[in-house]
């Protein structure tokens, strides 16, 4: 039994100026307990791909494809059904936590809420238990913190919030969208930190989505990148540092300018991001690759295993010709 | 590779004509192509124009002034004075015989003239307040926006009234009345969105490169403004035609024998009674028509300019 | 290339008033020092990088500067001359010689004006006798430099993506030749791909047309390629000045210490073996700002000291200024 595993998922927008296809063709799957970081640019998809796993698509949103969790098929399923693993088994923590607390209510309430609706606990235990778990997140004072008000706390501590409220049913997977982008770099590390430190005491598997790599490097376990709507490469996240066999995984890993490091000049990739109202015909990132070729304009590139270790990647290219 | 793909040449010879297109589509063009989508919006403007068109073109085809009585109807309406092209009483008589056809279009003209105008004075006055109020900010902006909050609580209705009472019934009076009070919410509005616009980034580009004040209110303001403003002048017409018509089925709009849809909505009413259902319902329909099509166009001008806020 | 002192920035405070609820109109307005007394020289062809978490104040500091934000005490000598006691229309002559360059790229750019008029509005600004055919030149020469394609002059902002929206404003910030431009946070709104185009063409401009540049950044990494000194502020406080390698490799006060350390690095064997030096807290209110030294409260050094006596901006090691009473 796979813990989740997600078929040939798409998902399209009707828009005013036509469709647009956000999600192309997605396989992969997650181990229970791991870490897997999916990481892209804007528009690369990254963030609609769990968005049409959790049934969070916009009104003009439709997701074709299979998404499976313990067995279960989830994609497309009823308000009600969602709503019974939403929480209960998979959460989800936004970029902005304040999108998801409710700005006119205590957080005791919010929180205690929850687990009566969920678990029919009684009031005081509810509240003892939202305690309990702010404790988990390192929020200090919790008991005097819990009552006051979202607006009241600063973005690093409505992170943490965020974070308790998700794991208070005890979710088994734990989806967090660019979690810290809109943090300074210290709360990042804090929250970072705190993650990787729940996913070890809880066991929970967490996906999390973010652009910067390094972020993905010292936090999880497979990373899986996108582009375009596209799975570019899929692996085990050292392998995918130390041995990049995309060449849009390579152009993204040396374009980041990094601190321990004296290059004078930054390697970029060529070009603009592609545009999702065309066609995706052939690979997406053909018009900014170097290495393209003829068919890489035409035929879409399937994910192919690259090498051992689960190591997956799009392209036509061979990966010896990439060096 | 020599040979390229047909795929990439059909990809390239596109990015090659789009580059050689020197011109852009403004925020305008793109306007009005969503608004030429909106068919609602569209068919509104049709009959709109119609409508305008038939309170000048119509005239010619009347055979009855709007002050002539004709005698052999005065006292039979109901009878004599049905709606029907042999007596020239296209759309009937009303109860004195005069020619209804000839003032419908009377009244056509006063209360699309009384809605422009009144918009027009809310837009121009509305916005140079609003627009200098917002940019200038700080204890000014206090100043100004309490007399704005001031003249709002005064009751409108109330007022107007009391002026066509004091100055006596005269078109002007009431111009100036729906003109003074109609630029309130407009001022609000519009310096509700100049706040907005004044913390945005090219205007303090602007600001750093060293671009005057005046220079700024005027290429960076109000062009960004022009859109909200418009939607809510054509919002505004309606309302200042119901304002007007309001005032004259109370009977202190425009004089006799002048006429407005009001007055004659309200004479139309009076004689519901005595089977002469076409002088309620003539005015009526052309009254809200008008209503409904300036509506609708507002709301398409509303999505066409401000496509996110759908 | 001479390095000449361009610039000279001395103890530059802002405050901002900030009204509390229940504020009547007559009542005291509450202090919120943004900018507590800054001081740095600037050499011609010299990146100086600012770095701080959000509400630092680097960007009010950027602004106040350029006196786009009034402020309380200070000079800012540009060759010599005081700018900030200018009067309005004086300082107007010298906004052409210092541009800047915006965070947002499609918000810096007048949604209504073609990317032409955008470009050529500081050149009409300061020289409003050019010829229509002479703008035309130079708004195609700039859009040339910074790698825009010149049958593009017609199009609107809105037709553009993120990278090329920020080289429309590099381009409006060059074409009157500046000699400074301050760049606050250009490249944070962009896609990693995109950052790196927009660096290495800010750094090639700077060789070509021998600029120098202040570059304002919350991304460590980023400032540290950037920059040849660094400047780190904490809640409107300078903190360590030096040299952007010194930085890096001998942080001096704790609290660069703990954001060098919090940087993460795109390299899994080094990321999950690091030492991370975690600051504790949040920030305090900078309305109340803690006696002493203003990360005293956060600091695994701090003592009594620190709570008294706040600490100067000394020179530690040479050109290595750090503000603690207990640095490395």
């Amino acid at each position: 039994m796979s813990f989740l595993e997600v078929n040939n998922l798409n998902v399209e927008f009707n828009t005013a100026d036509g469709i647009v296809r956000a999600v192309n063709n997605v396989n992969f799957s997650l181990e229970e307990g791991k870490i897997l970081a999916i990481v892209g640019e804007s528009g690369s998809g990254k963030s609609q791909t769990v968005f049409a796993m959790m049934g969070l698509l916009d009104q003009n949103g439709r997701a074709t494809g299979s998404v499976k969790f313990e067995d279960q098929e989830i994609l497309n399923l009823s308000i009600s059904e969602l709503n019974l693993i939403r929480s209960e088994k998979i959460a989800m923590i936004f970029q902005d936590p304040m999108t998801s607390l409710n700005p006119y209510m205590k957080i005791s309430e919010q929180m205690a809420e929850v687990l009566i609706h969920h678990k029919g606990l009684s009031k005081t235990d509810a509240i003892n238990q939202s305690i309990s778990m702010l404790d988990a997140v390192q929020i200090p004072e919790a008991k005097n913190l819990i009552r006051m008000y979202p607006h009241e706390f600063s973005g690093g501590m409505r992170q943490r919030v965020m974070i308790a409220m998700s794991l208070l049913c005890n979710p088994k997977l734990l989806i967090a969208d660019e979690p810290t982008t809109a943090l300074d770099v210290t709360v990042q590390a804090q929250i970072m930190h705190l993650l990787s430190d729940i996913q070890k005491e809880f066991g929970t598997s967490i996906i999390l989505i973010t652009h910067d790599l390094g972020v993905v490097a010292g936090n999880s376990d497979d990373t899986l990148v996108m582009y375009g709507g596209q799975v570019m490469e899929i692996a085990e996240t050292e392998l995918i540092y130390a041995r990049p066999t995309h060449p849009y995984t390579q152009g993204l890993i040396s374009a980041v300018p990094r601190l321990d490091d004296n290059a004078e000049k930054l390697k970029t990739i060529q070009g603009n991001p592609p545009d999702a109202m065309l066609d995706p015909v052939g690979c997406p990132f053909s018009p900014r690759c170097k290495f393209s070729k003829d068919i890489c304009s035409n035929q879409t590139p399937e994910l192919l295993e690259a090498g051992e270790n689960k190591h997956f990647r799009a392209c036509h290219v061979a990966f010896e010709e990439l060096l | 590779m020599i040979v390229a793909n047909k795929n990439k040449i059909v990809k390239l010879a596109e990015n090659l004509t789009a580059d050689e297109q020197t011109s852009g589509r403004s925020l305008w063009a793109d306007a009005r192509t969503r608004f030429m989508g909106n068919k609602a919006a569209i068919t509104s403007l049709v009959i709109l124009v119609l409508i305008v068109l038939f309170s000048f073109v119509g005239p010619y085809f009347a055979v009855w002034t709007y002050e002539q009585i004709d005698w052999n109807t005065m006292g039979s309406a109901a009878t004599l004075g049905m709606p029907s092209i042999e007596t020239g009483h296209y759309f009937g008589t009303d109860d004195l015989g005069r020619d209804l056809y000839s003032r419908v279009i009377q009244g056509t003209q006063i209360s699309l003239m009384v809605g422009i105008v009144g918009a027009t004075i809310a837009v121009v006055v509305g916005t140079l307040y609003g627009a200098t109020s917002g940019y200038i900010g700080g204890r000014t902006d206090q100043i100004m926006m309490r007399i704005v909050d001031i003249l709002m609580a005064i009751p409108f209705m109330f007022v107007l009234i009391l002026l066509l009472v004091v100055f006596g019934r005269s078109i002007i009076m009431l111009f100036v009345g729906i003109g003074l009070l109609s630029w309130l919410d407009m001022s609000r509005i519009v310096r509700g969105q100049t706040l907005n616009l004044k913390n945005k980034e090219f205007i303090e580009a602007a600001q750093a490169t060293g671009v005057s004040d005046y220079k700024i209110i005027i290429r960076h303001i109000v062009p960004n403004l022009l859109g909200i403003v418009a939607v809510y002048a054509t919002l505004l017409v309606p309302g200042i035609i119901i304002a007007e018509s309001f005032i004259s089925f109370l009977g202190l709009g425009v004089q006799e024998p002048k006429t407005s849809w009001g007055a004659l909505i309200s004479e139309g009413a009076g004689t519901i009674n005595y089977d002469t259902e076409w002088q309620l319902l003539v005015p009526l329909s052309f009254f809200i028509v008008t209503l409904f099509c300036i509506y609708f166009i507002g709301d398409g001008l509303r999505d066409a300019l401000d496509p996110k806020e759908r | 290339m001479n390095h000449k002192t361009i610039m000279q920035v001395e103890n530059l405070k802002v405050h901002f008033d900030v009204s509390s609820e229940g504020d009547m109109p007559w009542t005291k307005r509450k202090k919120l020092q943004a900018v507590n007394g800054v001081s740095f020289e600037l050499k011609s062809g010299e990146t100086l990088g600012i770095v701080g978490e959000s509400g630092c104040g680097k960007s009010t500091l950027a602004r106040a500067i350029i006196s786009m934000v009034p402020s309380e005490t200070g000079r800012v000598l540009w060759f010599g001359k005081d700018l900030l006691a200018l009067q309005k229309t004086e300082m107007r002559k010298h906004r052409k010689e210092i541009q800047m360059i915006f965070q947002d790229p499609l918000a810096s750019l007048n949604p209504r004006m073609t990317i032409g008029e955008i470009i050529a509005e500081p050149l009409k600004t300061h020289y409003p006798k050019t010829s229509k055919a002479d703008i035309k030149a130079r708004v195609e020469d700039v859009m040339n430099k910074v790698g825009l394609l010149e049958n593009l002059i017609n199009r609107y902002p809105h037709e553009f993506s993120g990278g090329q929206c920020q080289r429309i404003g590099i381009a409006r910030a060059l074409i009157l030749k500046p000699k400074l431009i301050i760049c606050d946070e250009p490249v944070s709104a962009l896609d990693v791909s995109i950052q790196a185009q927009v660096i290495n063409l800010l750094m090639d401009l700077q060789k070509e047309m021998d600029l120098t540049l202040i570059f304002i950044a919350h991304d460590l990494s980023i400032v540290k390629h950037i920059s040849t000194k660094i400047m780190v502020l904490y809640m409107g406080n300078m903190v360590e000045l030096a040299k952007s390698e010194d930085i890096y490799n001998h942080p001096r006060h704790p609290y660069t210490q703990a954001l060098i350390s919090a940087v993460p690095i795109p390299d899994p064997k080094i990321e999950k073996n690091k030492d991370l030096i975690l600051i504790e807290g949040d920030l305090p209110s900078p309305i109340n700002p803690p006696s002493g030294c203003v990360f005293r409260t956060r600091c695994k050094k701090a003592q009594d000291i620190c709570s008294q006596e706040k600490p100067e901006l000394k020179e530690a090691v040479s050109s290595h200024e750090v503000a603690c009473h207990f640095h490395d």
